[in-house]
């Protein structure tokens, strides 16, 4: 077997100086009955790497490859050009085969790339400080209305009916076991302007709210000032959650921390680390100073070593589970380091001035996708202002209609009937998503499928 | 001596026992070992690494909210960045670099056989939420692995969305707390055993339970008696890791379980070291009720630097109906997700959604590309010759080294020692230390809590004789030496990237990020 390095010899020689008869003599611990006398029937035996690559190549090919078709999803994970030279970087053996730099002496590459990773995320949310990620932008967003409620000592989070389905679901299966109080809202489409929702979330905050939490932009795509909610949050003591899922629009909208948002988490996906079919993906956590010792996951910082080098480690871990056990503020121990490696190479492939190119490019692109879309009769924009990404109410419902436009090779946008089967108000929405990676060619043929599955 | 008078970059400090030791030298570098300062002090706001094509100018629909106010990142160009990143990859060591014993955390070789299958596009460039008829093969991919993982490990079901081990134990827990509230059974104490992992009562914290531990007997088990001592209505579930992290069978799990049941409560088994007796034993044999996999660990899926990870979670009869949404679901020909809207009807008793989408498709991946190739035969292998190198540790050092538990019997998976008979003045740590200056990464250290000055060494099956042997002579080297009360390990590492890091300073006055005086133009 091509991945392990003993022979037969080796082993016979290994056991003898153990001074065990045989292998089994080293698992007499395990129960008799519970020993298995032979090899697991029902699965496949052992494949060369030649059988296992035909085998996997035949599954993936049954898959409608993103890049391959004209393509608007997004809700949550979007589609960019991730330069090579990031897939090459997080490729090196390095950084892919070395584990959490617990040694920081001999780990100060993944120290110093975590440094720089909690640097940029803490700009780009114009926040003091961020962590070293998490696993995703849902499971950050529940993290935060965590934190919040050990600031404030209160249980009550007030919830945007403009955050993303799942994060409010996994909110929801979370705060029937920890007690928390949520307030919810369901969308409406008619929310052109996000006025509605910020009107109750306003009205919603009281001396109990531990915090409201707020995406920016939001699942249709809608851009709000968080300034007055923030303002508002704050005159009743309680925080602002601000949830970014797209952090491309970050190099061309305000950050939730300019606008007053106290702790800010989000999906980094969009930069660096690619779809892949939902995970993994990269989640980013950032706050203000004053609130770091009550974050979750870890925290990487600058020290000096015994010569007086600068150096990095790992640090406030008494925060962590490793540490605290029961008392710690959160059971995360796995972070997504990979995939902050690959954030980190991009955005600084990036840097200020490519942030804010891709960012208007995205723009760009997106509103003379909406102008254009809107022309197709039976199509209206329901937004006002936007980013790259936007909801249009069609004639008709919309989920059949992405499964015609997908069964001629579009991939359209996500049908809010996917998202919020249960409210028949949204059944016409339809979201989508144009990046930099959309073409004017995509565009068209999108505007006429639409055309002819509405017609 | 001075040689760099700017100080621009650090000056090398002189290797305190090497007479031989040159100067400081002009940049700081040494030969290969290069100094890298941060993208925030060599790049700057203009420079970009990245070609965009031309839109056409638009009338902004932002709302009136453009970001005017520099952001503050830095960029560099293409040859710049990737020599950066290269340089900073250079002061990591790796399972590619040689033998990474950390205790507990399973460094086995990755194959890149695996990383090409998980950048197959029909895998990584789908979207999470394309029409299901555009992505029967991602689902089957998920459901071949969920089969291999039930098949695996004996048990009813599988819940794949988890996204870490840690992940994977809260979803075990909530399947718990769901099953005994479904049958009005409100309990509100976990059981966790003085040796399990942290994350095991900082989860049963997180939601919602107390947590009381159970101590281990002198041999390094679960102490039996005081476990069924407090075994009472009280107790929602116990959580006990097998193999453990003294690198031991819990010998009397099958009893265990039985009594925990026999009380009402349910068994958690924290499936960190699975890789110990994969194709060995089946958890599900035992009478657990619920393991988290981590897919990272025993499947060979890389560990990145510290993530991402894949904590897969299985499940008995018992605990099924409670999985957590969404799932993959095969009828008849074709595979279904099964979300919130179809799970009204036959799966009104999951106990909800863990994360958004449904899984690390990319450790999935990989993982069934390893399990693949060592199919069911290989991976009995694999365990045997786990077992087969961590006993050979034990054995070789247990003159040098004081074993608290050699006597148990043979170890699994990873072998413990403890700082017992080390000169006075002399600590793990500085085992540890002295280690990296023989050119290895330290085994797990100070864990499990149980024994004094723990270190914990775990081969892999991935390691041949000759690394092991090689690894035996400098852990003997150092631990002699330790024993000898040679006082120059206290300063150990000399040979590193760096030398002994303050943690302790980086504590008290935290620097989390760059600041600087005047944002980069």
């Amino acid at each position: 077997m091509r991945y392990l390095p003993l022979s037969d010899t080796d082993r016979t020689s290994m056991l003898a100086s153990i001074g065990a008869p045989s292998i089994d003599a080293l698992f007499t611990d395990v129960p008799e009955a519970a020993r298995l006398s032979g090899v697991i029937e029902d699965l496949p035996l052992h494949a060369s790497e030649l059988s296992v690559e035909r085998q996997l190549k035949a599954l993936a090919s049954k898959n409608l490859v993103a890049g391959e078709v004209p393509f608007f999803i997004g809700c949550g994970a979007y589609r960019h050009h991730i330069p090579a030279s990031v897939d090459h970087i997080i490729q090196r053996g390095e950084f892919l085969t070395s584990y959490t730099p617990y040694q920081p002496e001999i780990a100060q590459g993944t120290l110093q790339v975590l440094f720089e990773f909690q640097s940029q995320v803490a700009r780009l949310y114009g926040c003091d400080v961020a962590n070293a990620s998490m696993y995703d932008g849902s499971t950050a967003c529940w993290e935060a209305i965590g934190m919040a409620r050990r600031i404030t000592r209160r249980s009550k989070a007030v919830l945007s009916a403009g955050l993303h389905p799942h994060y409010v679901s996994l909110c929801d299966t979370m705060a029937k076991f920890t007690g928390d109080t949520l307030v919810t809202a369901d969308p409406v489409l008619t929310d052109g302007a996000p006025g509605d929702d910020m009107a109750r979330l306003l009205a919603a905050i009281d001396g109990e709210t531990s915090c409201v939490v707020v995406q920016n932009p939001n699942i249709f795509g809608h851009v709000a000032d968080l300034s007055e909610l923030a303002d508002a949050c704050h005159a009743k003591g309680a925080l602002l959650v601000a949830v970014v899922t797209e952090p491309v629009a970050l190099g061309a909208i305000k950050s939730p921390g300019e606008m007053g948002a106290d702790i800010v988490v989000g999906e980094g996906q969009s930069i660096g680390v690619g779809l892949n079919f939902g995970g993994p993906y990269v989640g980013l956590f950032a706050c203000n100073e004053k609130h770091v010792r009550q974050m979750p996951g870890r925290l990487c910082g600058e020290t000096v070593d015994a010569a007086g080098q600068r150096g990095y480690v790992l640090t406030l871990s008494t925060r962590e589970q490793h540490i605290r056990r029961e008392k710690a503020t959160s059971n995360i121990c796995t972070n997504a380091g990979l995939c902050a490696l690959a954030f980190t190479v991009h955005m600084s492939l990036l840097g200020e001035a490519g942030l804010r190119k891709l960012a208007s490019v995205n723009h760009a692109r997106a509103v003379l996708a909406a102008e254009r879309l809107a022309q197709v009769p039976g199509v209206e924009l329901v937004n006002g202002a936007f980013f790259n990404e936007f909801t249009l109410r069609l004639s008709k419902e919309a989920r059949p209609v992405v499964k015609t436009l997908a069964a001629r090779g579009i991939l359209g946008g996500v049908a809010l009937g996917r998202l919020y089967p249960k409210l028949e108000g949204l059944a016409n929405g339809l979201v989508v998503a144009v990046t930099e990676t959309t073409s004017e060619e995509d565009v068209e043929q999108l505007a006429s499928a639409l055309e002819e599955a509405l017609a | 001596m001075t040689i760099n008078p700017s100080g621009w970059r650090p000056e090398r400090a002189l290797a305190a026992n090497d007479e031989n030791e040159g100067g400081g030298t002009f940049t700081g570098n040494r030969a290969l070992m290069l100094e890298e300062k941060l993208i925030f002090e060599i790049g700057d706001s203009k420079s970009c690494g990245v070609d965009f094509d031309d839109v056409p100018e638009v009338a902004s629909r932002l709302g009136g909210l453009e970001r005017s106010a520099p952001i503050g990142l830095p960029g560099l160009s293409e040859p710049e960045t990737v020599r950066h990143y290269t340089r900073l990859s250079r002061q990591n060591y790796a399972i590619d670099l040689g033998l990474f014993p950390l205790g507990s955390c399973t460094m086995k070789h990755n194959p890149r056989l695996n990383e090409r299958m998980a950048r197959l596009p029909g895998f990584a460039d789908v979207h999470p939420l394309q029409p299901a008829e555009t992505v029967q093969g991602a689902y089957e991919l998920i459901h071949v692995l969920g089969q291999w993982l039930i098949k695996l490990t004996g048990m009813n079901s599988v819940a794949m969305s988890p996204k870490a081990g840690a992940h994977g134990e809260l979803c075990g827990l909530l399947a718990i707390r769901s099953a005994l509230e479904a049958r009005g059974d409100a309990r509100k104490v976990v059981l966790v055993p003085e040796s399990a992992h942290g994350t095991n009562p900082a989860t049963a914290a997180f939601c919602g339970y107390s947590v009381e531990t159970i101590p281990a007997t002198k041999a390094g088990r679960v102490d039996r008696a005081a476990l069924e001592g407090r075994l009472a209505p009280d107790v929602a579930a116990v959580m006990i890791t097998n193999p453990n992290t003294c690198g031991l069978f819990e010998r009397e799990m099958v009893e265990i379980c039985e009594a925990v049941h026999a009380a009402g409560a349910l068994v958690y088994c924290d499936g960190a070291n699975f890789n110990a007796i994969v194709g060995r034993v089946r958890p599900g044999d035992l009478g657990i009720d619920a393991m988290h996999i981590n897919l990272h660990k025993t499947f060979s899926t890389p560990h990145g630097g510290g993530g991402p990870g894949a904590g897969p979670v299985v499940f008995s009869a018992a605990l099924s109906p409670f999985a957590p949404l969404p799932f993959v679901e095969k009828t008849g020909d074709t595979y279904i997700l099964v979300e919130e809207e179809t799970a009204d009807e036959d799966h009104s008793r999951s106990f909800g959604r863990m994360a958004a989408f449904h899984g690390q498709m990319g450790m999935f991946t990989r993982a069934a590309s390893y399990m693949m190739s060592h199919g069911a035969d290989g991976l009995r292998q694999v365990a045997e010759d786990a077992v087969l190198n961590a006993n050979y540790i034990l054995r070789q050092l247990e003159d040098v080294l004081d074993a608290p538990f050699g006597e148990s019997g043979p170890c699994m998976h990873e072998a413990l020692f403890s700082d017992e008979g080390l000169a006075e003045g002399l600590s793990t740590m500085d085992i540890a230390k002295g280690l990296i200056d023989e050119g290895f990464h330290p085994m797990t250290m100070y864990f499990p809590l149980v024994v004094h000055g723990a270190m914990l060494i775990e081969p892999t099956e991935t390691e041949s004789k000759a690394s092991l042997d090689q690894f035996i002579g400098a852990l003997r080297s150092v631990a002699e030496r330790a024993r000898a009360g040679d006082l120059s390990l206290k300063a150990a590492p000399f040979y590193a990237p760096r030398r002994r890091l303050d943690e302790t300073a980086a504590a008290r006055k935290p620097i989390l990020t760059w600041r600087d005086a005047t944002p980069a133009e």
